[in-house]
């Protein structure tokens, strides 16, 4: 049985990922061509790189079908409840860093806060007959840092890409998304509200708390982890 | 713990008593119309029911609980007076505690009677505490009805009474609200100068959004017109606190509470349908002398209820959420009416929970 380590497939993220472990002398690389899916793992014995989605890693994670993963504390966070019993948290990557934040339309020059956001939301269903809407991918944590406001009359739509543009097509009139520079939302005329930071996110290496591990694969994981904490 | 079949068995042992106690038997759909409990509860709900859908009625969820159901039920085609009874499953997403059940059955019974509200709430609550007798069980009771009181009579404008009886059942927004209204929390950063400037949408940021001009500058008339109202009053504010943390036994409660009226006379009537109460449960053989009360009782999780509220615990497993939950929600068959309304108060009660105290105690 070898150690499983999954890794993002694909983009900046997997490329970072792989520079993090060699600078710690362990080299990840795909294996055959550019649209192959499986990896290779030098610099260390008993080792299998598994290349995945980064958002299906927190589910292989807490499945227990990878022993390692690479994946964004936002997904965790998300896809993941109750996740410190799930999965370890062994070392900020320092990459793939984002905020996620509720945004609203710049010239809201009336909404800054949480609380503003709320009074707005009560007053837009009762003039339009519906909840605010939101858009989002980010439903629980979402939902979670709303409630925990004290935030009504708002409703979550599902958005799973180009969320900043539901406001402009009138989809949504708010929306909660990860950003690194802004740029997206100033672009698309969207202001962050002052207390509307959700998290933080980067990318992470977790270890999961329920795969199986032999004596064997257990020591390759002690191996590896003391030449990557 | 209890088998399945014993705790059908004492669910139905449950609902013939309260059938015995004049309740028709009623039986709603395990499928809940989705819209009428996001109207109703907000998004929040989505965190505690399970939602399913379909491509002709959309999205439906599974019954997180039949008080919903049964007004809507009585509200299109009830007689009056009605009692209704029922027992069955609800359902219940658990994201935190995976010790807490997600299905589990609930035996209830609700009384819709426009005379004597007082002696309603008491037959219900008495019922109850026969159902639940010979149980080591600790009765706590409050009246949402009281502090909506205040609210609604406070000296300020019908704005702020508005926002703050809109978060009545978030106690962490309440006080926020409550300590700008007292003045006691400044505005966010440059709030001023946008209040003071002439043409405060004269931006060269462009408008987007289905929230119009119009909506912002209504919003910022209402920012202004708050920000000249004057704070309110600590007299007001103490006499609000003081209820808040009224905690005592039934009598000693009232008798704080008619002490608190003398800074906020507007509760008098609530109290006086308090005093009510304690009578009927009184003549119904309920001890009130040692019966909980707590002002702030029902606060966080019994958004529905604007009243007497009640709730039954097991003494020494704090771990169990409570065994029997209940309360008036007049405003419930308003919002729910179109139009009609009609005084209601009732409850459920957890069987499962009984079976595993009695357990417990043997």
């Amino acid at each position: 049985m070898s150690l499983k380590l999954g890794v993002p497939s694909k983009g900046r993220l997997m490329d970072k990922t792989f520079g993090w472990f060699e600078k710690r002398g362990i080299t990840l690389s795909r294996s055959g061509s550019d649209r192959e899916y499986a990896g290779k793992v030098e610099g260390i014995d008993g080792v299998s790189l598994i290349l995945l989605s980064a958002g299906e890693i927190p589910r292989e994670l807490a499945a227990g079908r990878i022993h390692l993963g690479v994946t964004g504390i936002d997904l965790v966070h998300e896809k993941l409840p109750r996740w410190e019993q799930q999965v370890e948290e062994i070392s900020q990557l320092g990459f793939g860093k984002a905020d996620l934040i509720i945004a609203t339309p710049a010239c809201w020059v009336d909404v800054d806060t949480l609380d503003d956001l709320d009074a707005a939301a009560a007053a837009f269903r009762k003039t339009h007959g519906h909840r605010l809407r939101i858009a989002t991918k980010y439903h629980r944590l979402v939902r979670e840092f709303l409630t925990d406001a004290g935030v009504a009359d708002y409703t979550l739509v599902d958005s799973q890409g180009a969320t900043e543009g539901t406001v402009m097509n009138e989809t949504a009139e708010a929306i909660a998304d990860i950003t690194s520079t802004g740029e997206t939302l100033r672009a698309n005329h969207l202001k962050i509200l002052t207390d509307g930071l959700i998290l933080q996110s980067q990318a992470t290496l977790w270890r999961s708390r329920v795969a199986k591990c032999d004596p064997e694969t257990k020591a390759t994981l002690n191996a590896l982890l003391d030449r990557l904490r | 713990m209890p088998n399945r079949s014993q705790i059908q068995a004492r669910a139905a042992m449950m609902r013939v008593r309260f059938e015995a106690a004049g309740a028709q038997i009623v039986d709603p759909p395990l499928l809940q119309p989705a819209d009428t409990l996001l109207d109703l509860y907000g998004e929040d709900i989505r965190a505690r029911a399970y939602v399913t859908s379909d491509a002709l009625r959309g999205e439906q969820m599974l019954r997180p609980d039949f008080t919903l159901p049964v007004v809507q039920m009585h509200m299109s085609d009830g007689a009056e007076p009605a009692r209704y009874t029922y027992s069955g499953e609800v359902f219940r997403r658990q994201e935190h505690d995976p010790d807490r059940s997600n299905e589990y059955i609930q035996v209830g019974y609700e009384v819709f009677d426009r005379n004597d509200p007082a002696g309603a709430d008491a037959e219900v609550f008495s019922l109850f505490a026969l159902q639940l007798r010979g149980l080591p069980l600790r009765a706590a009771t409050g009246d949402i009805g009281i502090l909506t009181a205040a609210v609604a009579g406070l000296k300020t404008t019908d704005r702020r009474k508005a926002a703050l009886m809109r978060h009545l059942w978030r106690p962490r927004r309440f006080r926020v609200l409550l300590d700008r209204f007292a003045g006691r929390k400044p505005g966010p950063e440059g709030r001023d100068s946008l209040l003071d400037a002439e043409n405060p949408l004269d931006t060269d940021i462009p408008m987007i959004g289905k929230r119009r001009a119009s909506e912002i500058e209504a919003r910022i008339a209402a920012l202004r017109e708050d920000r000249d109202t004057p704070p309110i009053s600590d007299n007001e504010l103490v006499g609000l606190e003081t209820l808040l943390n009224v905690r005592e036994t039934m009598p000693f409660a009232l008798e704080q509470l008619r002490d608190v009226a003398v800074d906020l006379p507007q509760i008098t009537p609530a109290l006086d349908r308090l005093e009510a109460r304690i009578a009927s449960l009184q003549a119904r053989g309920v001890d009130v002398e040692g019966l909980d009360f707590e002002a702030a009782y029902g606060r966080t999780s019994m958004e529905y209820y604007d009243g007497f509220v009640f709730g039954f615990y097991a003494e020494g497993r704090p771990d169990l959420p409570p065994i029997a939950t209940g309360g008036r929600y007049d405003a419930l068959t308003r919002q729910l009416g179109n139009g009609a309304e009609i005084p209601a108060v009732g409850g459920v009660i957890r069987p499962d929970l009984m079976l595993e105290i009695e357990e417990d105690t043997r």
